[in-house]
């Protein structure tokens, strides 16, 4: 395999978004007839580099090859030319049009008379799916179709490049053939996923190159002959799978130093402040119970879409839920009603900042006096600067960095948003606060603010839920680690036995090592 | 982005004083106290009809549906009244049913979550449709002196108008709820960011049902009004009134995208459009010629703010890019 061309090559490459470097110098080469896997927690740029590869994102400093030669994407058209093609989790087929439509998308067969060949779109479609060798009807709509089935129509639309237009041109070595797959398995059943690795086989076989991400760690050994591992968005080892054990492909993706964060203060805690008892919400989460103290933090970990901010949501009550409970202090709460959990004492500091947690458009002092603007009118009305007044105190409190209270809350840095969000959930004086990646894409100085608040208010006595996707925040803050899996519980972890491979085990769902 | 505001405000507030200074100095007749009578009632149902209309374009939807919800009204009004029902009756009825037609549209866009634009243009139609099945092409004319007399009338003997009152005292309702109660603020916020204001406990459809429900309500009495002023119910009374609604709002500096605008702009965009219009037509400027005016202004006043705006931009930009390099 060494002699092989290198079909692709990340070369030294380093891609940065604001102040946040997603990836740094990472290297890595992808030759012709393997499937490397590309592995390493949230966060640790492995969707920036395949953004980078389909020509979504351009890199900061390094290169990009093919076949050996330099290449310097401008857009995803580019890099499909290139032959490399982008498998997504969610597949992006038009509903409306058949799955011929769809594969030929952009690239359709013309009659003499520059009309759409239908007869060869067909043709088409059934030779590409007879060498995946599945079946699926070209003339049918691609509404419909199961997650696995669009995505094998996906992976024929990105076999169905230009110069396939020659089927007799089977030579794959003139043109590259990169395949990426972006946790491909995540929503299919296991019969699915084995016909899917089947297809996978065969396009390596006749020289293709895949590259595959996934967080299950059977399926890499499986199906991949080497593996990348990234961490923190640098490359951490590049190695033959048949070389590595799971525990020590996990131990090259979490290890970091935890010294450098904030420990939690030791609390004992005090009465139960919500309950959540068997929340099911059809098809996102199931069975999910947990219990917060006050004085506690409990921490719901995952992998990305495992529920966690969902549950939350539903516990806020911002989205709905089928069926269970969501008590505060043994009280029911009215599902569905943000209004009633306000009033209850909740706050929920949601995941998305600009979508969820602050208007960019309004005045800071807008943002933070918003849950509260009833409380603080008098008579029904809003006068005298009472609002100026309490969004001075809690910007204040937060040590806020701003210019004036009636600037735009979008022209502040990340970190100083999300102080606002925390400022206008705080100033509701709430009894359990949910906060949801509290720290994310803020500043280090700014993380380590937000960890020490979390820990004196909890020291407080305020309960605290928090969804958060870095282990090293979950160890140092967590009481208890709720960890979900999938839409459900997969473990609860207390202090004393979480480490971070216990943690990501039970993401994964892997048996804890002996 | 108050500032902002405010610069738009006095903008506009600065154009509609030149207009009515200019219009005095130069169109005969325009700076009579009897003109200034006219004037107000011509001003009345646009300005009444735009206090409901601000609020729902604030939070990124609209009304279409206002002008033939008046025509549905004043129809109403002339059916109930040849059948013998007393006046008294029939005016707050018809505002009850100007809140259901308003309650429809609502229902529509909140409940099955349709879109404003298409339900209000369907409704338009609908509610028109309506007026001519209820009253056909008659009108009806013998409505009591005391009630026609005084929407016409003056207060004493002087030249200030009756209805001016009620529209003092609408404006500053909605101005205060608009810019000083917490409803004005969830208004902006609904406008300028949806997701979040439901994040924030701010019901957001709720809110949306019930601006609706007051936009047909405030149509149905200004379609009362209406019929009054001409002492005539017809059911094309007030037709083509939202065109000249939603410009004189967006004149104001209310942006079509939601989330920004404020009530006294909108007053001002209300009087510069009538005063114009009112100028013109002393002018002998004939009807046509006037749909050309307000036409234009809609398209400048989606157009000006933006022009504005980006100029402040690459201005602010700019500086920014001098104070850097210092």
């Amino acid at each position: 395999m060494a002699e092989a061309i290198a079909l692709l090559e990340v070369h030294d490459v380093t891609k940065s978004f604001g102040a946040v470097a997603a990836v740094q110098g990472v290297s890595f080469p992808l030759y012709s007839g393997e499937a490397h896997a590309l592995v390493g927690e949230n966060g640790a740029g492995k969707s920036t580099i395949v953004k980078m590869l389909a020509g979504v994102h351009r890199p900061d400093t390094g290169t990009l090859r093919v076949n050996g030669a330099d290449v310097d994407f401008a857009g995803p058209a580019d890099a499909k030319a290139a032959g490399i093609a982008v498998i997504y989790q969610e597949p992006t087929l038009f509903p409306d049009l058949s799955v011929a439509e769809n594969i030929a998308m952009g690239n359709q067969p013309l009659t003499r008379l520059r009309q759409i060949d239908r007869k060869a779109m067909h043709a088409n479609a059934d030779r590409l799916f007879a060498r995946l060798g599945v079946h699926i009807d070209p003339t049918r709509p691609a509404r419909g179709l199961s997650i696995a089935d669009q995505q094998l129509v996906e992976i024929a639309k990105a076999l169905n490049l230009p110069a396939a237009e020659n089927p007799r041109n089977n030579q794959m070595t003139s043109e590259a053939r990169v395949l990426i797959m972006d946790e491909p398995t995540a929503a299919l059943s296991g019969v699915e996923v084995e016909r899917l690795f089947a297809v996978v086989r065969s396009l390596r076989d006749e020289g293709a190159a895949i590259l595959f991400i996934s967080h299950r760690f059977e399926e890499i050994t499986e199906l991949c002959e080497r593996v990348t591992i990234m961490r923190d968005g640098k490359h951490v080892a590049t190695e033959l799978v048949a070389d590595l054990t799971v525990d020590d492909m996990i131990r090259r993706m979490v290890g970091r130093d935890l010294s450098a964060l904030f420990p939690k203060q030791d609390v004992t805690p005090g009465e139960v402040m919500l309950s959540v008892e068997n929340l099911s919400r059809e098809g996102i989460f199931r069975d999910i119970s947990f219990e917060v103290r006050a004085g506690e933090i409990v921490a719901l970990a995952g992998l990305v879409g495992a529920g966690r901010s969902e549950v939350m949501q539903a516990v806020f009550g911002v989205d709905p839920y089928d069926s269970g409970a969501v008590k505060i202090r043994g009280k029911r709460l009215k599902p569905g009603n943000p209004r009633a959990a306000m009033a209850a004492g909740m706050a929920l500091v949601p995941e998305d900042r600009r979508q969820q947690g602050l208007i960019m458009d309004l005045s800071i002092e807008r943002n933070i006096t918003l849950p509260r603007a009833r409380k603080l009118a008098r008579l029904g009305l809003l006068f005298g600067g009472a609002e100026k007044r309490a969004a001075a105190t809690w910007a204040e409190k937060l040590q806020t960095k701003l210019g004036k209270l009636s600037d735009a809350v979008g022209t502040l840095s990340g970190g100083n948003q999300q102080k606002v969000v925390l400022a206008k959930w705080l100033a509701t004086a709430p009894q359990l606060l949910i906060v949801d990646e509290p720290t994310r894409g803020i500043d280090v100085g700014t993380k380590a603010e937000v960890h020490r608040l979390m820990s004196s208010l909890a020291a407080d006595g305020l309960a605290v839920v928090m969804v958060s996707s870095e282990l090293p925040e979950v160890l140092g803050m967590a009481d208890r680690i709720v960890v979900l899996r999938e839409g459900r519980v997969a473990a609860t972890l207390t202090r004393a036995e979480a480490t971070e491979e216990s943690v990501m085990y039970a993401a994964m769902g892997q048996e804890v090592a002996a | 982005m108050f500032k902002k505001l405010a610069s738009w405000d006095s903008i506009i507030i600065l154009l509609t004083v030149l207009v009515l200074i200019v219009a005095s100095v130069v169109v005969d007749n325009f700076g009579t106290s009897r003109n200034f009578t006219f004037m107000v009632l011509d001003l009345m149902p646009i300005i009444l009809v735009a206090l409901p209309m601000t609020f729902i374009i604030i939070t990124g939807e609209i009304d279409l549906s206002v002008a033939s919800v008046l025509g549905l009204t004043s129809s109403l009004m002339g059916w109930l009244w040849n059948h013998d029902m007393a006046i008294q009756t029939i005016i707050p009825l018809c505002i009850v049913i100007g809140a259901v037609a308003g309650a429809l549209n609502g229902f529509l866009i909140t409940g099955l979550g349709l879109p404003s634009l298409a339900v209000t243009i369907g409704t338009l139609a609908l509610y028109r449709g309506l007026a001519f099945v209820v009253l056909g092409d008659s009108a009806v004319a013998d409505f009591p002196f005391n009630f026609t007399g005084w929407v016409t009338g003056t207060l004493g003997d002087g030249s200030i108008p009756n209805v001016l009152i009620p529209i003092i005292a609408m404006a500053v309702v909605f101005g205060v709820i608009l810019h000083a109660t917490p409803v004005g603020r969830a208004l902006y916020a609904i406008g300028a960011n949806a997701q979040a204001a439901h994040f924030s406990g701010i019901r957001v459809a709720r809110t949306k049902l019930w601006l609706y429900v007051v936009s047909g309500a405030v149509s149905g009495l200004v379609g009362v009004l209406w019929t009054l002023r001409y002492s005539s119910a017809r059911a094309d009374n007030g037709a083509g009134l939202e065109l000249a609604v939603v410009a004189a709002v967006l004149l104001g500096g209310v942006s079509i995208f939601g989330g920004k605008g404020s009530l006294p702009g909108v007053l001002a965009g209300v009087v510069l459009l009538t005063a114009l219009q009112n100028a013109l037509r002393l002018e002998d400027v004939s009807g046509q010629a006037l749909n050309i005016v307000t036409g234009a202004l809609l398209v400048l006043s989606v157009l000006l703010p933006n022009i504005v705006t980006t100029v402040r931009g690459n201005w602010q930009r700019r500086r920014l890019r001098q104070s850097a390099a210092q």
